[in-house]
C-alpha cells in the first residue's frame, strides 16, 4: 500500500496555507470562467497558465487543475437556471436541469447537479489513485513502437468516436499535426515548413491555438446569437441541500453507471461531452420515470452531470501516467508541464511523487472545497451572468491577448490567437472538431518522435507495430476504435437479419 | 410547400448558404495540405543518418489533408441545399467584434496592452452597449487598473507597455 502512505503525503502537501489559498483561488476564478460565454476549461486554464509561470510545479498545478474542477461545476449553474450550457458537457443537463429551475425547484436541481458531480469526480479520483501507478508501471517498459502505439489509440478513438463526419475530424487533427510540425525538427533540428518566414522558427504554439479556437471562437459564435440573458433566480438553503442529499440515495445505480461510462469515456480521449449524453440517454431508456425526462426529472441531472464530471476528472489519468492527454483540457495541463520543466510520461511517478500526488491529493481536497464553494455561492456566481454581454466580452477578450502575449511575450502571437479565433468559428460552424486538432500540435511533435524511432529501431519497416503483443494489441485497439462506427453498423445489420429479432 | 419556404426565408433572413462555406474551408484545407506537402518535399521525405528525413511526416501528414478534404468537398451534397451559414445580420454582429479587436491586436506592440484594452473595452459599452460615459470611463479603467495590478504586481506576468507607460515610469 505505497499509494496510500504516498497520498498521505500528498494530502500534507496540497494542505500547505500558500497551497491551500491557491487552491481556492483556482476553483473560484474557475467557477467564474465556468459561468461566462466563452471562457471553458480548456481557455481558460491556458490563459491562466501564465499566471504560474513564477509558482512551484506544484502549486501551479494544483491551480490550475483546480480552474478547471471549478469550470466544471460552473458549467451547471448556467445550464440550469439560464438554459445556456456554460460548457458543451454541461448541454444535457439543461435538458431536465432548466424544466425544474422553470417550475421553482432551481435549488433541487442545482444541489443536485453540484452533488453528482462531485460524486463523479471521487469515483474517478479513486480510480486515478488506484490505477494511474501501475498504467504508469506498465508503461515503463513501453519503447518507441509502444508510444506510438498508444498515441495511435488515442487520436483513432477521436476519428471512430467522435459525433462530428470522421473525415472532418481527420481533416482537423492532421491540421493540427501540421502546425505542430512546423519549426525546428526535434529530432534533427532542421528546420522546416517555415518558408523563409522567422515568425514560424518556434512553431505554433498550442496555447495560442487553444486561447484563439476556444475563447475568441467562442466569443465570436455567442455574439452571432446576439445573447441576451434572461435566468431564474437561484436560492439554495440549507433546507433543500438536506432534502435533496436525503433523496439522492436512491439513484444510486444511476450514479454508479454514469461513474463508470464517465470513467471510460474519460480515459479513452472521448471526453466529457459524449460521456454526458451518453450517461443521460441510458437514464432516459432505463429508468422507471424515462418518459418524464425532459420536463424535470431530479435523475435527468444526476445523469449527465455525474458522467461529465467523471469523464473530466478521468481524462487526466493517461495524462498524468501516458502523457496523452484525454481532453483539450488535459492537454493544456500537459503543455503546462512541459512549461515548468517536467517531462509528462510514466517517469513522472517515479521522478516527481510530490507532483503527481501533490496533485491527486489536491484532486480529492479541491473537489470538496468546490461542492462547499459553489453550494455557499450559487447567487453570487449567478449575478455575474447578469453582467451585460457588451462588458463582458471586451474584457473576455482582454484577458485572452494577456494570455497568448504572456506565453511567450510575443505580440505576433496575440495576431496568430485572433487567426486561431477566426478559424474556430468557421470550424465550429461547418461541424469540424477543434479538440482533435489541439491535441494534435500537443503531441504532434511527441507522436513523431515515436514514429521515426520505431523506424529507425526497425530499419523502415513498417512490421514494428506489429513486431509483439503488447504493441500488436495497442495497435489492434486503435484500428477497432477507428473503424468503430462501420463495425457497430455491420453488427446491427446482422442482428437485424436474424429472424428472431422481426417482431 | 412553396409558400412555406418562401415564408421561413423571410423569417430566417439572407446570408451565405452552408454549402458555400463548406466548400471555401474544404479547398481552404486542400491548399493547406499542399503546402505542408510542398514544406515535406523541401525538408526531404527520403531516409537519412538519422533514419526519415524531417520531411517525411509532414509530407504524408499533407497528403492525408488533402485525401480527407476531398472527402469531405465530396461529402457537401448531404447537406442541406437551403441551410444558411448564418444571416448576413449575425455575421455583421460577428464583425462588430471582429473588426475592433483585429485593430486592437495589431496596436498592442505600438500602443501597449493597456491604452487599447481600456480603449476596446470602452468602445463596446458606448457603441454596442450605449451606456453613459461616465460610467464605461470607469468599469475600462477600473479594469484596466486591476488587471494591472494582478498581473505585473502579483503574478509578477510583464505586459507590453507603450509611450504612455513610459512616461507614468510603471
Amino acid at each position: 500500500m505505497e499509494e496510500i502512505s504516498n497520498l498521505f503525503h500528498g494530502f500534507a502537501v496540497v494542505l500547505q496555507p500558500f497551497n491551500l489559498l491557491v487552491m481556492l483561488f483556482g476553483i473560484v476564478l474557475g467557477v467564474v470562467i465556468g459561468v461566462l460565454p466563452g471562457l471553458g476549461g480548456a481557455n481558460g486554464v491556458a490563459i491562466l497558465l501564465p499566471l504560474t509561470f513564477s509558482m512551484s510545479p506544484t502549486s501551479a498545478i494544483i491551480m490550475l487543475s483546480c480552474i478547471y474542477w471549478g469550470a466544471l461545476f460552473g458549467g451547471a449553474i448556467t445550464s440550469v437556471l439560464f438554459n445556456i450550457p456554460g460548457e458543451p458537457w454541461s448541454v444535457a443537463t439543461t435538458f431536465d436541469g432548466h424544466p425544474m429551475a422553470q417550475q421553482g425547484r432551481a435549488g433541487e436541481a442545482l444541489t443536485a447537479a453540484f452533488t453528482s458531480s462531485f460524486v463523479g469526480a471521487l469515483f474517478a479520483v479513486v480510480v486515478i489513485t488506484l490505477v494511474a501507478p501501475l498504467v504508469a508501471l506498465f508503461a515503463l517498459q513501453f519503447g518507441p513502437p509502444e508510444k506510438f502505439a498508444v498515441f495511435f489509440l488515442a487520436f483513432c478513438s477521436f476519428i471512430g468516436m467522435g459525433r462530428e463526419p470522421p473525415f472532418k475530424t481527420v481533416a482537423s487533427m492532421m491540421i493540427g499535426f501540421a502546425l505542430a510540425a512546423v519549426g525546428l525538427d526535434s529530432v534533427t533540428g532542421q528546420l522546416r515548413l517555415t518558408f523563409g518566414f522567422t515568425e514560424l522558427l518556434n512553431g505554433f504554439d498550442f496555447l495560442i491555438a487553444v486561447i484563439g479556437l476556444f475563447g475568441i471562437g467562442e466569443i465570436l459564435l455567442t455574439m452571432e446569437e446576439g445573447l441576451s440573458f434572461k435566468g431564474r433566480a437561484a436560492g439554495i438553503n440549507p433546507k433543500v441541500v438536506l432534502q435533496t442529499w436525503a433523496e439522492l440515495p436512491r439513484y444510486w445505480i444511476t450514479s454508479l453507471r454514469s461513474c463508470l461510462i464517465g470513467c471510460w469515456m474519460g480515459i479513452s480521449p472521448a471526453g466529457a461531452t459524449p460521456a454526458s449524453f451518453m450517461s443521460y440517454g441510458i437514464a432516459k431508456r432505463t429508468s422507471r420515470r424515462g418518459d418524464n425526462f425532459g420536463n424535470g426529472e431530479i435523475e435527468g441531472v444526476i445523469a449527465p452531470e455525474t458522467a461529465a464530471h467523471a469523464a473530466g476528472t478521468s481524462a487526466l489519468l493517461p495524462m498524468l501516467s501516458l502523457g496523452v492527454p484525454g481532453s483539450p483540457t488535459a492537454a493544456v495541463l500537459l503543455g503546462g508541464l512541459l512549461i515548468w520543466g517536467l517531462q509528462p510520461g510514466p517517469l513522472l511517478f517515479i521522478e516527481q511523487k510530490e507532483f503527481v500526488w501533490g496533485l491527486i491529493a489536491s484532486m480529492y481536497l479541491g473537489n470538496l472545497v468546490g461542492l462547499v464553494v459553489v453550494l455557499t455561492c450559487v447567487p453570487l456566481f449567478a449575478a455575474i451572468l447578469r453582467i451585460p454581454f457588451s462588458i463582458i466580452a471586451p474584457i473576455i477578450l482582454v484577458f485572452c491577448a494577456i494570455g497568448a502575449y504572456s506565453v511567450h511575450n510575443s505580440t505576433f502571437d496575440v495576431i496568430m490567437m485572433l487567426v486561431f479565433g477566426v478559424i474556430g468559428y468557421v470550424m465550429k460552424k461547418s461541424n469540424y472538431p477543434l479538440a482533435p486538432m489541439v491535441l494534435a500540435i500537443v503531441l504532434g511533435d511527441r507522436a513523431e518522435e515515436a514514429f521515426r524511432q520505431s523506424l529507425l529501431g526497425s530499419q523502415g519497416s513498417v512490421a514494428v507495430f506489429w513486431s509483439n503483443g503488447l504493441v500488436g494489441s495497442i495497435m489492434a485497439l486503435g484500428l477497432i476504435a477507428l473503424f468503430w462506427p462501420l463495425i457497430n453498423d455491420g453488427w446491427i445489420r446482422l442482428r437485424a437479419r436474424s429472424p428472431r429479432r422481426v417482431l | 410547400m412553396a409558400r412555406d419556404s418562401s415564408m421561413s426565408d423571410v423569417s430566417q433572413g439572407r446570408g451565405p448558404g452552408q454549402r458555400a462555406v463548406e466548400i471555401g474551408v474544404g479547398v481552404f484545407t486542400a491548399l493547406f495540405g499542399a503546402i505542408v506537402v510542398v514544406g515535406g518535399l523541401q525538408a526531404g521525405i527520403g531516409w537519412g543518418a538519422e533514419g526519415p528525413r524531417p520531411g517525411f511526416f509532414p509530407f504524408y501528414i499533407g497528403l492525408l489533408i488533402i485525401a480527407s478534404s476531398a472527402v469531405n468537398l465530396l461529402q457537401i451534397r448531404l447537406t442541406d441545399r437551403w441551410r444558411r451559414f448564418a444571416e448576413w445580420r449575425q455575421l455583421r454582429q460577428v464583425l462588430q467584434v471582429l473588426v475592433p479587436t483585429a485593430i486592437y491586436v495589431v496596436a498592442i506592440p505600438y500602443v501597449g496592452i493597456y491604452l487599447v484594452s481600456a480603449a476596446l473595452i470602452a468602445v463596446f459599452m458606448v457603441w454596442l452597449g450605449k451606456y453613459r460615459w461616465s460610467l464605461t470611463a470607469a468599469i475600462s479603467i477600473g479594469v484596466t487598473i486591476a488587471i494591472y495590478l494582478m498581473f505585473e504586481k502579483f503574478f509578477l506576468v510583464p505586459l507590453p507597455k507603450g509611450p504612455l507607460e513610459e512616461l507614468l515610469y510603471l
